[in-house]
């Protein structure tokens, strides 16, 4: 009798964590900035949930590379269904693991380059560009910059994503004499900082003329601060274009919500989130346009962008070419 | 540090094996997942070896300069009294307990091209002076540790009793020699090291303040070998060569450190006759100037938007105020344990921590901690305890002496009267200890909060400490809010340590 009663219990319990395991859960694993309360994250979890009659789950890691590696920790076994955030500077790495699966997506782009990657789908992109004030006169190119008495703060390729493209950038704008550069750029570089955020903190206290940022970065001070002074400087040979990806683990438990997520980031729900709160193009532009402040930004000419092969195969030199210019 | 090779008589020694053996596993565990998964060590290229070699060049460096500096003041600060003196010591400790992006946009604030120094300057018709390069290095090395190295170094003084001094004085005999400096030869070698070791690691403060690449250390070498080519034997072998010269360095310095126990006193403060008032006032304002004017201008900066602080900062402050509790009393029982107990392999375990790359040490525990739960989980509790761990060495340096000097002063009356295990802890030492446990307990409180540790790579969600909200503020271009955020982290650190550090404690001495 007593034992019944234990069965039935146990049984109720069965059921109680069946119900509630019924709410499937979907694990993306993303860039820390992406996740947090000012990212696109809770608007998007918002909207997808909304559809999906699930649990969407951001879970935040650093940055890209930080992200990667967290992959990389994890291996075959990690719980993440999908990984959003990784760049064109990354996807080579990220391809050699062989765990991502093809994302079955088209869409039409709304990108500086073609594109047609069958497992890396872009959400966004942007292109870095040095950020100054209305009142520094501009220069037109790397060259003249370097060739200026104007004093600008980078990131460090090893540590940072945007330094890392301003590597790949004078790479692609002057594939021949990039060592030139770089030691022409020396004189002007006040410091390297380990990231993002301390480098523009230190060009916001006046610390430089200038910091490598993205094109898109004056659109953030016009919208939340209502200063029209911040600019990012148009350079004639072109800018290095940053793509971020998203794609599909091969082996996810949750194959459908995936691939109704990577459907789900090609809509006007999630591209619309992005501008304002990652401070980056929409890989589509929503329906309703871009936001204003997004109007009077400076649109290079040209895009530069290693396909991934080719930016892992210059990765090695050019870090050299760069600690070597800047070590003197 | 040398002196905890004796350990202490008739207390218990257990509780100090367990604490060696749970640090031990927690610093070498996740060297060996790491390895492991690594399968095996990678050599060296020239690029690691140039940064080698500056590495240990900036930390003996700025040990040397932080020490240099930190006597005359910690002199100042033991034979003079005057209001506000004890607000003045603990404010002097705030650059060691800021984080590090805190610190550096402070000292760049005063020092930098748009500082106060240069406007000053400039003011004046003179020319700019650039605080970027080797010489910025070593001038925010000393900002964070000369707090330290006067904390410390005004340990040793204010443990001389004050019997002494009147000795000396009926004698007229030279205090520096027969007093002074046999203190200094028994204290000094000890906070070397830890400056040493702290330099060594250093990794943001030497890049941004180095101006660039020629200012590479092992530490930014290996976050390069995992984030850029996730090559984690490179990771690990850099590691091993920071172990390797850690444990050089502390060998050396201990061997030429002095013993010094020479009888008891009756714990009263001492006042001083010697020395030129003017000469210690001009140290001590001096040195009031260099550090507390970054800090002021955190504050200035930090100040107007506070109120407007997202909720989310609050809850995060509190979650750090929690972790920094628990890991503050974690350091404290374990740092008793181990100095309760002795022997080599305390020394080991009270200075190694500062030679663990906090990188390869989080990657580490993740491999261990992945395949049984989701790091997300336990990302908290490793937090607090990795943060433990890291206080250590700070800790240990304080409470070492003061656990031998009052075996020495009283441990022979204590054997008299057969007083053994807890009942001797309970009536002989900890009431004579409270001053280093409450400091001990204030700076592992302080550091747990000020840092950002293994705590990105477990990746928290929602639950993110202070530190990292702050970051998450500058990451989304809202740095007057992470200002403000910096300043809260300032507030709370210095309130714990405060706490701890004046709670503790029976007298007011120090």
């Amino acid at each position: 009798m007593f034992k019944t009663h234990l069965m039935s219990a146990a049984g109720l319990c069965l059921c109680a964590t069946g119900a509630l395991a019924q709410v499937p859960v979907l694990t993306i694993y993303t860039y820390d900035s992406f996740a947090s309360e000012w990212g696109p994250g809770p608007a998007i979890e918002a909207a997808f949930e909304a559809e999906c009659g699930c649990d969407l789950q951001f879970i935040g890691n650093g940055d890209g590379a930080a992200l990667l590696a967290r992959v990389m920790l994890e291996g075959p076994r990690t719980d993440a269904d999908i990984v959003l955030g990784l760049d064109t500077s990354l996807i080579a790495r990220a391809r050699q693991l062989d765990i991502f699966a093809d994302h079955g997506v088209s869409a039409a782009f709304d990108l500086p380059v073609a594109w047609d990657d069958p497992q890396f789908l872009p959400y966004d992109w942007g292109y870095f560009a040095f950020v100054s004030t209305a009142d520094v006169e501009a220069p037109t190119s790397i060259a003249q910059l370097a060739d200026s008495d104007l004093k600008i703060v980078i990131q460090d390729p090893r540590s940072s994503t945007p330094g890392l493209g301003l590597l790949m950038w004078v790479q692609a704008a002057y594939p021949d004499d990039s060592a030139a550069i770089w030691e022409a750029l020396a004189d002007n570089i006040v410091t390297v900082t380990p990231g993002w955020s301390e480098a523009y903190g230190m060009f916001l206290e006046g610390e430089a003329d200038a910091v490598l940022s993205y094109t898109t970065s004056p659109a953030y001070h016009i919208f939340a601060e209502d200063d029209q002074s911040k600019v990012a400087w148009a350079f004639e040979e072109g800018h290095y274009t940053q793509i971020e990806v998203a794609a599909k683990l091969a082996d996810t438990d949750q194959p459908e919500l995936a691939d109704q997520f990577m459907q789900f980031i090609t809509s006007d729900a999630f591209q619309s989130a992005i501008p304002r709160t990652n401070w980056m193009y929409p890989a589509i532009t929503p329906q309703g346009g871009l936001p204003a402040e997004f109007q009077g930004l400076a649109r290079p000419q040209t895009a530069l962008l290693f396909p991934p092969d080719e930016a892992a195969a210059v990765l090695d030199g050019a870090l050299e070419e760069w600690r070597a210019a800047l070590s003197q | 540090m040398a002196r905890s090779v004796v350990p202490v008589n008739g207390t218990l020694r257990w509780p100090g094996t367990i604490a060696v053996g749970l640090a031990l596993v927690f610093l070498f565990g996740p060297l060996i997942a790491v390895l492991w998964r690594a399968e095996g060590l990678a050599s060296l290229s020239r690029a690691d070896l140039s940064a080698v070699w500056f590495t240990i060049w900036q930390a003996a460096v700025s040990a040397v300069v932080s020490i240099g500096l930190a006597i005359p003041v910690a002199r100042a600060l033991a034979r003079r009294q005057f209001r506000g003196r004890q607000v003045l010591v603990t404010l002097l400790g705030a650059p060691f307990l800021l984080p590090v992006i805190v610190a550096i946009l402070g000292l760049l604030a005063v020092f930098g091209r748009a500082g106060i120094v240069n406007s000053f300057l400039g003011a004046l018709g003179l020319p700019d002076v650039s605080i970027y390069g080797a010489h910025g290095v070593i001038i925010a090395h000393v900002f964070f540790n000369l707090p330290l190295a006067v904390r410390l170094i005004l340990q040793g003084w204010v443990a001389i009793p004050s019997e002494r001094f009147r000795l000396a004085a009926g004698l007229n005999a030279p205090i520096w020699r027969v007093l002074e400096r046999p203190m200094l030869a028994s204290v000094v070698p000890g906070t070397f090291v830890v400056i040493f070791l702290i330099c060594l690691t250093s990794f943001a403060v030497a890049l941004t303040l180095g101006g660039g690449p020629r200012a590479t250390t092992i530490e930014l070498a290996i976050y390069q070998a995992f984030r850029l080519s996730f090559d984690l034997a490179g990771a690990a072998t850099l590691t091993l060569v920071q172990i390797a010269i850690c444990a050089v360095v502390a060998l050396l310095a201990f061997a030429i450190t002095a013993l010094d126990a020479m009888g008891r006193g009756l714990d009263r403060v001492v006042a001083r006759w010697d020395g030129s008032v003017w000469g210690d006032f001009a140290w001590i304002t001096a040195a009031a100037l260099f550090l507390l004017l970054p800090l002021v201008m955190v504050i200035l900066r930090g100040l107007p938007s506070i109120l407007e602080l997202p909720s989310s900062v609050w809850v995060a402050a509190l979650r750090s105020v929690m972790i920094a509790m628990v890991s503050a009393g974690l350091t404290v029982a374990l740092a008793l344990a181990l100095a309760l107990r002795g022997g080599w392999l305390v020394v080991v375990v009270g200075t190694l921590p500062l030679a663990f790359s906090g990188l390869v040490l989080g990657a580490g525990l993740f491999l261990i901690v992945f395949p049984f739960v989701n790091p997300s989980n336990v990302a908290l509790p490793v937090t607090a305890l990795v943060n433990s761990l890291m206080a250590l060495p700070f800790v240990m340096r304080a409470l070492v002496p003061s656990v031998a000097q009052v075996e020495a002063q009283y441990g022979q009356l204590a054997d008299g009267l057969g007083l053994r295990g807890w009942a001797r802890l309970r009536i002989v030492l900890l009431p004579r200890l409270r001053r280093p446990l409450g400091f001990s307990a204030g700076v592992a409180a302080a550091l747990s909060m000020g840092d950002l540790g293994v705590i990105t790579l477990f990746a928290t969600g929602d639950r993110a400490t202070l530190p990292l909200e702050m970051y998450r503020l500058m990451g989304a271009y809202q740095m007057q809010a992470a200002a403000s955020s910096a300043l809260v982290l300032l507030g709370l650190s210095l309130g714990l340590f405060w706490i701890c550090d004046r709670g503790w404690r029976i007298d007011a001495d120090a």
